[in-house]
């Protein structure tokens, strides 16, 4: 399905709600609810989608909220659908939206026990790559080399990306997929296959944050392209942990120097550290074309 | 010796100056509001001076890290608000047990739960002395100033230290992020205690005649250490008499220091008809009510601030019902604190709680209001 087929009359997210101008994980969330509307269910963990869903008397979502604490949303989620289904609500969708802290990080145990347990459940990651709500701390999903409010002096992250993809695949999950805004037919293709399946889904969606990258509200989607060109976010979906496909593929890999040259907290980068990230996306490129099938 | 110079500063750079001041090299924390400055301050200086900053995985992680740098020798603190403090008690409960000095600050905001993450709050009173389970002891300083969780800071890392027992800084979010004019003694002159890693020949880890200083791993002694009960050497034991007598070792330590842990404060008026006793940021309404009511108009009043909250300052409530008539407990909660001032007030004076819980400050014009009746 292509994103301008979706109807309108399942848009589920109202206009005038609380994300940043240019924000990826508004926009991914705005087609994650029309392609799985309107029989939805989200639970949520502490990040900015708890700010953006609304404050009172706001509310910028057309279906229940449950709003849980940090480490618990695949717990949470899991109790949910499980419940759900006894009281005769099998068919509702229970999405589980949470940041790349509530994933990556506090998240994890959580997590990986409802991936194990194969609840049936989707999981969304909206990955901004950092604590952007309470202002832009490290996370073990912060690329090597990017400044945040807490990676140690000389205040560069340390470290590579957790590759969380490659820990769900482990899990052998029916379905794991990554997402980004630039590529929405993509984007809402993944939704729609991961609706039709049953047990655990995991979807990975790359969001760029304007404030917390340091880059303009207009390049969201350009940087979001530039992510899947450069090799930095490949657009691939797994499933059942063994069968790798790509799903976007660019001609040819362009060099990261321009993915990073366009976000501030790349800045003054010096070539090593550029060419170490360089050499870290070509190994996990590597890496992953050896999986595809 | 270094001028003192005014600066301008908030509460939680204090803490993570008086931290590094009090000779705090590591550092483990995890993002939360109000208190993420702490860990920000850290991650910018600590390296610098030969510190660890580590940013953890979540708020479990950050407590038993800065566990494990203690045991290697480090003087540790982590910083939290609520939802985080919740998270660590168990870590925290095992540091009371296994002896092992740490400072948790718990920046408090709004509970329960995620509740207000930006408002000031005083609802982890109990929770700081009760949130891990068991009858473990407990020292938890709230100071009411940007200067006094400078230096409560130090006295939490030097007492942690000397008595091998966690201390709680407990700041509320607007001693957390109130900027004031602060001056900063100059070097030396607020004593930082220097641990001794030289032990004694006959140093046991756990000695049954009291206090030991900690020897950290890799000088010299291997030893055990575990949350479970255990004997002057460490090892496991349920055995009922060494269970009760290291139980009541735990809180020896904290009694036969007791005069040394327990801060208050008090101004005002020599015999006062209505006290006040307040902590953290409600001190600062008390104070303006003791300017106007004593300092201006010389009513019989005064202000008992609590620097130290557990252990509770009992003697000192029960000298100060035995003046007043009544005392005013201003909380920014349903009322916690007031209970124990009217366990040690015993019936001598009135006990008359005054809560807050919208988020907002209990205001000086709401505390005069209470003690009108009693002045007019």
């Amino acid at each position: 399905m292509r994103a301008t087929e979706l109807s309108r009359d399942q848009e589920m997210i109202y206009s005038g709600h609380n994300a940043c101008p240019g924000c990826a994980a508004a926009l991914s969330v705005r087609y994650l609810t029309r392609a799985l509307g309107p029989d939805l269910a989200i639970v949520l963990t502490a990040s900015c989608w708890s700010i953006i869903a609304g404050v009172p008397p706001l509310t910028a979502l057309k279906c229940p909220i449950l709003h849980c604490p940090f480490p618990s949303a695949g717990a949470v989620g899991s109790g949910l659908k499980r419940g759900l289904k006894i009281k005769g609500f099998a068919d509702t969708t229970v999405v589980v939206l949470a940041g790349d802290g509530g994933t990556f990080d506090i998240g994890l145990q959580a997590l990986s026990g409802a991936a194990q347990r194969n609840e049936d459940l989707i999981f969304v990651c909206y990955d901004n790559e950092a604590y952007m709500n309470t202002g832009m701390q490290s996370s073990s999903a912060t690329p090597f080399g990017a400044r945040t409010a807490t990676a140690p002096y000389p205040l560069f992250k340390e470290g590579q990306k957790k590759n969380i993809m490659q820990i769900m695949a482990a899990h052998s999950i029916p379905y794991a997929a990554t997402a980004t805004v630039a590529f929405p037919d993509d984007m809402i293709r993944k939704f729609k296959k991961a609706d039709s399946i049953k047990g655990f889904r995991f979807i990975h969606v790359l969001s760029p944050c304007p404030p917390g990258w340091g880059t303009e509200s207009s390049e969201t989607i350009y940087l979001s392209r530039l992510a899947v060109a450069t090799g930095a976010f490949p657009l691939y979906e797994i499933s059942n942990g063994s069968r790798w496909e790509m799903t976007v593929q660019e001609e040819k890999r362009i060099p990261l120097s321009e993915y990073l040259n366009c976000q501030k907290r790349f800045k003054g980068m010096d070539p090593e550290r550029m060419q170490a990230l360089q050499k870290e996306v070509d190994h996990d490129w590597e890496v992953l074309m050896k999986r595809i099938t | 010796m270094p001028e003192t110079k005014p600066i301008l500063m908030q509460g939680n750079e204090a803490c993570a100056e008086g931290a590094i001041n009090a000779g705090v090299r590591f550092f483990a924390g995890y993002p939360i509001t109000p208190s993420t400055e702490v860990a920000e301050l850290m991650a910018a200086k600590l390296p610098d001076i030969g510190g660890v900053f580590m940013q953890m995985e979540d708020e479990i992680a950050s407590m038993a890290a800065v566990i494990g740098a203690s045991i290697g020798g480090m003087r540790a603190i982590t910083a939290t608000s609520g939802p985080g403090f919740s998270l660590k008690q168990e870590n925290l409960g095992f540091a009371i047990m296994a002896e092992i000095p740490c400072v948790v600050v718990n920046v408090q905001r709004m509970g329960p739960s995620t509740g207000v993450p930006t408002a000031p709050s005083q609802g982890d009173i109990m929770q700081t002395r009760w949130g891990t389970h068991g009858d473990h002891p407990i020292i938890v300083f709230s100071p009411a100033s940007v200067y006094e969780t400078y230096y409560l800071t130090i006295a939490a890392v030097n007492l942690s230290q000397k008595l091998r027992q966690p201390v709680v800084l407990l700041l509320d979010e607007v001693i957390g992020h109130m900027r004031e004019k602060v001056l900063i003694p100059g070097g030396g002159r607020l004593i930082v205690e220097k641990a001794s890693d030289k032990a004694p020949a006959d140093w046991k880890p756990y000695d049954d005649k009291g206090v030991t200083p900690l020897v950290p791993f890799g000088f010299g002694r291997y030893y055990h250490v575990t949350g479970l009960y255990h004997d002057q050497y460490g090892f496991p034991t349920s055995d009922p008499r060494q269970v009760e007598r290291a139980l009541d070792r735990l809180h020896d330590k904290l009694k036969k220091y007791r005069d040394e842990i327990v801060l208050t404060n008090y101004i005002g008026h020599r015999e006062p008809k209505v006290a006040i006793v307040a902590y953290g940021c409600t001190v600062r309404s008390a104070r303006a009510v003791i300017k106007k009511a004593y300092w201006q108009n010389r009513l019989p009043v005064g202000l008992l601030s609590l620097q130290t909250i557990w252990p509770f300052p009992d003697r000192e409530i029960k000298e100060l019902a035995e003046k007043a008539d009544v005392i005013i407990v201003p909380e920014l909660n349903m009322g916690q604190l007031v209970g124990e001032v009217e366990r040690c007030a015993c019936g001598r004076a009135e006990v008359i709680p005054l809560n807050r819980y919208d988020g907002e400050m209990i205001t000086p014009d709401q505390l005069v209001e209470k003690m009108g009746r009693w002045l007019s």
